[in-house]
C-alpha cells in the first residue's frame, strides 16, 4: 500500500534529490468539476505535489488572478463537500501528494476534526490554512496529527523570531512567502529571500518549498538554486481563464487546446527545476 | 478583564490573519501598551479630543423625543457634535497619534458610509501622515460627498471592486494593501473588529463616550441609568458607551442592529439575531455565513451598519447574556429619522436612527422615571440625499 499524509509529501519533495518540487497550485472547480478534474490529473504527471484550493467568498491572502479562480469555481456551484469529493476522483486514479488550501472560516464551519477525517478519508494529505497563524493553530494540530495529515505553515520574512517555533512545528513542508503581499505573479525576488530560505531550513526537519510570485521557469531555475521546492499559483490560475473562455465557447476542441497549453507550461516549469 | 493575553474574549477575538501581519501586530500591541500608560500620550490625546474635537460631548435631555414615546426619560449623548460629525474621530485620533508616536508616514483605513474615512483622513491632515483609504465601489457611489472630503483632506481613496463592493472588501482590500506594506505602513481599523489587538484598542480609544455619560448622568439625574441603547455595524460606537457600565449589573446594555429589510428576508444585516461562530477579518466572532462557510453579503439602508459580521467583545457580551441586540428594519430607521428630526430638531446619521428607533419603541414600555441613554453616533447630513430619494415626494 502506498503511503498517505504527511510522509508521503515530505517523501515525494525529498524524492527529487538534485530538482527542486514543483507543487502547482488551482482552486477546486476552477472553471467547473469536470474541467478541474482534468486539469488535475494533467498537473498529476508533472507534479510532486498539488494543492487543490477550496474556494472562499473572502480569499484576504490572495491576489486577483487567485481571487477570479475562486470566484469561477464558486459560480460553477463548487463547495467544500464536492471539493473533497473531487480530491477523492483524483485519488483513485494518482498517487500524486494533495494537499488542501482552505481559508479557516469553512473549517470552523466544517468543524476541525470532521473536516480532518473528511480530507484524510477523500485521501488529501495535507492541509494549509494561510489565515491560521502557529498560536491559534493547537486544536488544528492535534487533529492533523490524529489523521495523519500535514498541517503546513506559511512562514513570511516578516516571521523574524518567530521562524524557529513556525518551522519547528510544520509537518509535510515548510512554505516560505517569497515577498510582502498576496499571492500573485512577480517580476522578482527580494534579495534577502535566499538568507531566509537557509535560515527555515536549519530550523526545520522538513523540506522547505518557496511560494507567491513564482509565475516563469526562469523563476523556478533561480529558486531552484536553494529550495526544495516551488509553489506555482496565479500563473496557472491565470492560465484556467483561458480554460474557461474555451469551455463557454463550446468548442471542444479548443478545450482541449487550452488544458493542454497548461499542461505544456506545467512541464516546463518541473522541467526548470532541474 | 477582557481580552485575555490571546486576545480573547471569551470565546471570540484572536488573531486570524496571514503570518506577514503577525509580527507587525504583537509589535502593534507592545507599542499600544507602552503608550496607553505614558502620561505624555494621554495629555495629548485629552487635549486633542478636548480642543480639536469638541468633548466632552453634551448629553441632552430629550423632552420631546420622550414625550413623543410616552415612557422613560430618554437621554441623547451627542456623538453627532463632535469634529467630522461622528464619534469615529475619538478613535483616529488616537490611533492616528500612535502612529505618529511610534513613527510612521503612512496610514491606511477601510470605510463604510465614508464617516471613519473621512476622519481618518481628517488625523492624517493633522498630523502629516499620508493617507489612503479603501472603499467599497457600491459605498462610493451611495456616498459620493464622502468621497469628495477625503480627497479634499488629501486622501487617496481606492475603489474596492471585489466581491459585494462594499465594507466587508473594503476591508479585504485593507488587509491585503497591509499585508504588502506593513514595514511602513499603519493600519487605522475603524471599529472594535480584526485580529487583536484592534478590538481592544478601538474600545478603549472609544470609551470616553461611556466615561462621560456616566459622570454626566449622576450629574444630571444623581443616578446611573437603566438602559443604554447604541446602534451596531462593527459596534464601537456601542462598546464605547456600554463599556465603562459592564459591571454595573443594573445597567441594561442594548445594541441595535440592521434588520434591513426584515430579518424573516435575505436582506439585512443582523448579524446576532442570524449569524453563526466563524472567523471574519482576523477575529473569531459571529457573522453571516452559509452552511459551508461562504461570507454571505449583508445589507442595509445605512451604509454604516452594511456589514456581515460584528466586533468580538459584542459576540461574547450576547453570549454571556450582559447585553442583548435587538434588530431595526431599514423602514422604522427611516420613521425615527424623520421622527427625531421633526420632534428635537437633530437629523441624526441613519445608522443612529437605528437606536432612535429602538429607544422609542423600548420607553414606551418603561415607566416614567426609568432613564434610557441613547448613543447619538453621528449627525445625518451624509444620509440626506439618500432620505430625499426615498421620501423627498412625501414633504411638499
Amino acid at each position: 500500500m502506498t503511503m498517505r499524509g504527511q510522509t508521503a509529501i515530505e517523501q515525494a519533495i525529498r524524492n527529487c534529490y538534485k530538482r527542486t518540487a514543483f507543487i502547482p497550485f488551482v482552486s477546486a472547480g476552477d472553471p467547473n468539476e469536470d474541467v478541474s478534474y482534468r486539469i488535475l490529473l494533467e498537473l498529476a504527471q508533472f507534479s510532486d505535489v498539488i494543492e487543490v484550493g477550496i474556494p472562499y467568498s473572502d480569499p484576504l491572502a490572495d491576489g486577483p488572478a487567485i481571487q477570479a479562480g475562486s470566484l469561477r469555481a464558486l459560480q460553477a456551484g463548487m463547495t467544500l463537500p464536492k471539493a473533497l469529493r473531487l480530491i477523492a476522483r483524483v485519488r483513485a486514479v494518482s498517487d500524486v501528494p494533495l494537499v488542501v488550501f482552505t481559508y479557516v472560516n469553512p473549517v470552523v464551519q466544517y468543524g476541525v476534526d470532521a473536516l480532518m477525517q473528511a480530507c484524510a478519508d477523500a485521501g488529501a494529505d495535507g492541509l494549509i490554512i494561510p489565515d491560521l497563524p502557529f498560536e491559534e493553530s493547537a486544536e488544528t494540530r492535534e487533529a492533523a496529527v490524529r489523521h495523519d495529515l500535514a498541517l503546513i505553515p506559511l512562514i513570511s520574512l516578516t516571521s523574524h523570531e518567530r521562524v524557529q517555533m513556525i518551522a519547528a512545528s510544520a509537518t509535510g513542508f515548510a512554505y516560505c512567502v517569497s515577498s510582502l503581499g498576496v499571492t500573485g505573479e512577480r517580476a522578482s525576488f527580494a534579495t534577502e529571500l535566499r538568507a531566509f530560505v537557509d535560515a527555515v531550513k536549519r530550523a526545520s526537519s522538513v523540506p522547505v518549498a518557496v511560494g507567491f510570485g513564482v509565475s516563469s521557469p526562469l523563476h523556478v531555475r533561480e529558486l531552484a538554486e536553494f529550495a526544495d521546492g516551488v509553489i506555482v499559483g496565479s500563473a496557472i490560475v491565470r492560465r484556467c481563464e483561458d480554460i474557461q473562455n474555451a469551455l463557454s465557447s463550446g468548442d471542444a476542441a479548443r478545450l482541449d487546446d487550452s488544458i493542454e497549453a497548461l499542461s505544456q507550461f506545467a512541464r516546463e516549469l518541473s522541467e526548470a527545476g532541474r | 478583564m477582557f481580552p485575555d493575553e490571546r486576545g480573547r474574549f471569551g470565546e471570540f477575538g484572536g488573531k486570524y490573519v496571514p503570518e506577514t501581519l503577525m509580527s507587525a501586530l504583537v509589535e502593534l500591541e507592545a507599542d499600544y501598551r507602552r503608550l496607553a500608560s505614558d502620561p505624555e500620550f494621554s495629555r495629548l490625546l485629552r487635549s486633542y479630543l478636548r480642543d480639536y474635537s469638541g468633548r466632552p460631548t453634551p448629553l441632552y435631555f430629550a423632552s420631546r423625543l420622550t414625550e413623543f414615546a410616552g415612557g422613560a426619560k430618554i437621554y441623547l449623548k451627542r456623538e453627532d457634535l463632535n469634529h467630522t460629525g461622528a464619534h469615529k474621530i475619538n478613535n483616529t485620533l488616537g490611533q492616528g497619534l500612535l502612529a505618529k508616536m511610534t513613527g510612521k508616514q503612512r496610514v491606511i483605513a477601510e470605510t463604510g458610509a465614508g464617516q471613519h474615512g473621512v476622519a481618518t483622513a481628517t488625523v492624517a491632515a493633522l498630523f502629516g501622515l499620508q493617507c489612503t483609504v479603501f472603499m467599497g465601489e457600491e459605498d462610493m457611489e451611495r456616498q459620493a460627498l464622502n468621497v469628495f472630503r477625503m480627497r479634499l483632506l488629501g486622501a487617496e481613496v481606492i475603489p474596492a471592486r471585489s466581491g459585494t463592493k462594499t465594507l466587508k472588501d473594503a476591508t479585504n482590500e485593507a488587509i491585503r494593501h497591509w499585508v504588502e506594506h506593513v514595514e511602513d505602513t499603519y493600519y487605522i481599523i475603524g471599529s472594535v473588529v480584526g485580529p487583536h489587538p484592534y478590538p481592544m484598542m478601538v474600545r478603549d480609544f472609544q470609551r470616553v463616550i461611556g466615561d462621560e455619560t456616566r459622570e454626566q448622568i449622576i450629574e444630571q439625574e444623581g443616578r446611573l441609568p437603566d438602559a443604554l441603547v447604541a446602534c451596531v455595524g462593527g459596534g464601537s460606537n456601542a462598546m464605547g458607551l456600554f463599556y465603562p457600565f459592564l459591571r454595573d449589573g443594573n445597567v441594561r446594555l442594548i445594541g441595535v442592529e440592521a434588520a434591513g429589510e426584515g430579518i424573516e428576508t435575505a436582506r439585512h444585516a443582523a448579524t446576532m439575531a442570524k449569524g453563526s461562530r466563524g472567523v471574519l477579518h482576523g477575529s473569531m466572532t459571529l457573522l453571516m455565513q452559509d452552511e459551508f462557510g461562504q461570507v454571505q453579503p449583508a445589507h442595509s439602508i445605512s451604509a454604516g451598519l452594511d456589514y456581515p459580521g460584528i466586533g468580538p467583545e459584542h459576540a461574547h457580551l450576547a453570549k454571556s447574556g450582559r447585553a442583548s441586540y435587538e434588530p431595526i428594519t431599514d423602514q422604522e430607521a427611516l420613521d425615527a429619522f424623520t421622527t427625531l428630526t421633526q420632534v428635537e430638531g437633530i437629523i441624526p446619521a441613519l445608522e443612529s436612527a437605528h437606536a432612535i428607533a429602538y429607544a422609542v419603541k423600548l420607553a414606551k414600555t418603561l415607566p416614567a422615571d426609568d432613564l434610557m441613554v441613547v448613543n447619538l453616533s453621528g449627525r445625518g447630513d451624509k444620509d440626506v440625499h439618500t432620505v430625499e430619494r426615498l421620501i423627498g415626494g412625501s414633504l411638499q
